[in-house]
């Protein structure tokens, strides 16, 4: 019988005890969070994608309530989230522009290779090979999908051996432009209709011994565009968004048809598909 | 206590009876968190820390509450409580004195609270009937033990990723047959002595 009696009381006081010690110390050592960063928690995706510059969602909630990080920053809330989030700071959060990443190369296929290359599947390991990696063109998509392993959104996929971006899904968090080793992929503004397809800074008369669609530096899209917006700078015509107007006269001018305007296609689309219904 | 001794229990942990490797405790953050090398460390350091100090608390409550009163048959129960208000006591006292090893230890604090590895160095110390200042190496050098095979293990499976592998093996197949590989290696030092 004491047997019993002892080994209840033991273990009831140890129990109490513990429980009356953490209870005291929860109390001594609490260390004060602010509500709002548990509510701002709440509202960001949780993707932990990195894509505002801060360690995972929870680091970016507690530098939104430290004041240190603009409130518009979550590429994969977007609009709605910087919405909800000012709402619980109680401030405006300004407009925010969605952006998504663009693979700045037509490769593939067309690209000349200097060897075949049977590594491991991953394009740092490629690029580090002889010579920058098995492509003739040093800036050329390699194709092995180390941004389509990086994407934490599925937007990124590799068919013959050109990364594309589908451009509904991505949320430009840019994890696949840090995981390229190449630096092929870019931010552009979701609204953006024309961009180029290439990323070579070669001269073009080095680049077209082994590319027949990259960019030359023609300057040719540079004299169509009546607003100023895309320039030749080190051989590579660059779109500045801003002054952008969409007209694709850059693209109708351009002699190696790598300057693509998404609009045409959209509108080439629309013409396929009424042929066919007709 | 001789020098030896404690040389002897040390390397016995850390070795030959290697805790997740030769007596297969801790199998579950064994194979969970051994992704990446530094998520490995940081649960590594962690064991060791609590490891530590459940060997002296458990060794505490043994010796002055459970022989007294002759109730050594619930060792298991007691060792539970303590250890598991022992890691929320020290996870509450971390967070307020030392934020940065908080942050450094992370999820894996809470995660060990039942983790077996834990409890059966508490167990263990009582079955092989040792004094406090062995209960204590024990359980240290039982946590360093525990790092070493998952630091380890985390090594060959971060290149396990890049491993040309049959489909079928992919993933989680092949992380188990190199973890039994490891294991086997281990055995090997079973025939080490200290004298």
């Amino acid at each position: 019988m004491n047997n019993i009696l002892y080994a209840v009381l033991v273990l009831g006081i140890l129990g109490a005890v513990f429980g009356f010690v953490l209870a005291y110390a929860s109390k001594v050592f609490a260390v004060e969070v602010d509500p709002r960063q548990e509510e701002i928690l709440g509202v960001l995706p949780g993707a932990n994608c990195g894509g505002c510059g801060f360690p995972g969602c929870s680091g970016y909630a507690a530098a939104i309530v430290e004041g240190k990080a603009p409130l518009n920053r979550c590429a994969a809330g977007g609009a709605e989230c910087a919405k909800k989030i000012s709402a619980i700071m109680g401030v405006d959060a300004g407009e925010i522009e969605k952006s998504v990443a663009l693979v700045r190369c037509s490769g593939g296929p067309n690209v000349t290779k200097k060897y075949e290359y049977l590594g491991i599947k991953d394009c740092l390991s490629a690029s580090r090979m002889p010579g920058g990696g098995p492509n003739e063109c040093p800036y050329a998509c390699i194709g092995l999908g180390s941004c389509v392993a990086a994407c934490p959104f599925g937007a990124i996929s590799v068919t013959d051996g050109l990364a594309h971006v589908d451009r509904e899904k991505c949320v430009g968090c840019m994890a696949c432009a840090a995981a390229c080793p190449k630096n092929v992929i870019v931010k552009v503004p979701y609204s953006a209709d024309i961009t180029v397809a290439c990323s070579s800074k070669e001269k073009g008369a080095v680049l077209r011994k082994y590319c027949d669609i990259g960019c030359l530096g023609c300057k040719i899209c540079e004299k169509a565009c009546p607003s100023g917006a895309i320039h030749v700078v080190d051989n590579l015509a660059v779109i500045d968004y801003s002054k952008c107007t969409s007209c694709g006269l850059c693209a109708q001018k351009c002699p190696r048809k790598l300057i693509r305007d998404s609009k045409l296609n959209r509108e080439n689309d629309i013409d396929e598909n009424a042929a066919q219904a007709e | 206590m001789s020098f030896t001794g404690i040389l002897s229990i040390a390397l016995g942990a850390i070795l030959v009876e290697n805790f997740i490797l030769v007596k297969f405790l801790g199998i579950c953050p064994f194979l969970g968190v051994s992704k990446k090398m530094d998520t490995a460390l940081g649960m590594g350091f962690a064991v060791i820390f609590v490891m530590g100090l459940a060997s002296i608390f458990c060794w505490v409550v043994n010796e002055w509450l459970l022989v007294p009163f002759n109730l050594e048959y619930m060792q298991t129960v007691v060792y539970i409580l303590v250890i598991a208000a022992l890691v929320q006591f020290v996870e509450m006292f971390l967070q307020k004195a030392v934020p940065s090893l908080y942050q450094a230890l992370g999820i894996y604090l809470p995660l060990i609270t039942t983790n077996c590895a834990v409890l059966g160095v508490a167990l263990l110390n009582t079955q092989y009937g040792y004094n406090f200042l062995e209960s204590v190496v024990y359980g240290i050098t039982g946590g360093i033990g525990f790092t070493i095979a998952i630091v380890l293990f985390a090594s060959v499976r971060e290149r396990l990723e890049f491993a040309d592998c049959p489909k079928a093996f992919e993933g989680f197949p092949i992380a188990l047959v190199t973890a039994g590989l490891i294991a086997l290696a281990f055995m090997g030092f079973s025939g080490l002595k200290v004298w």
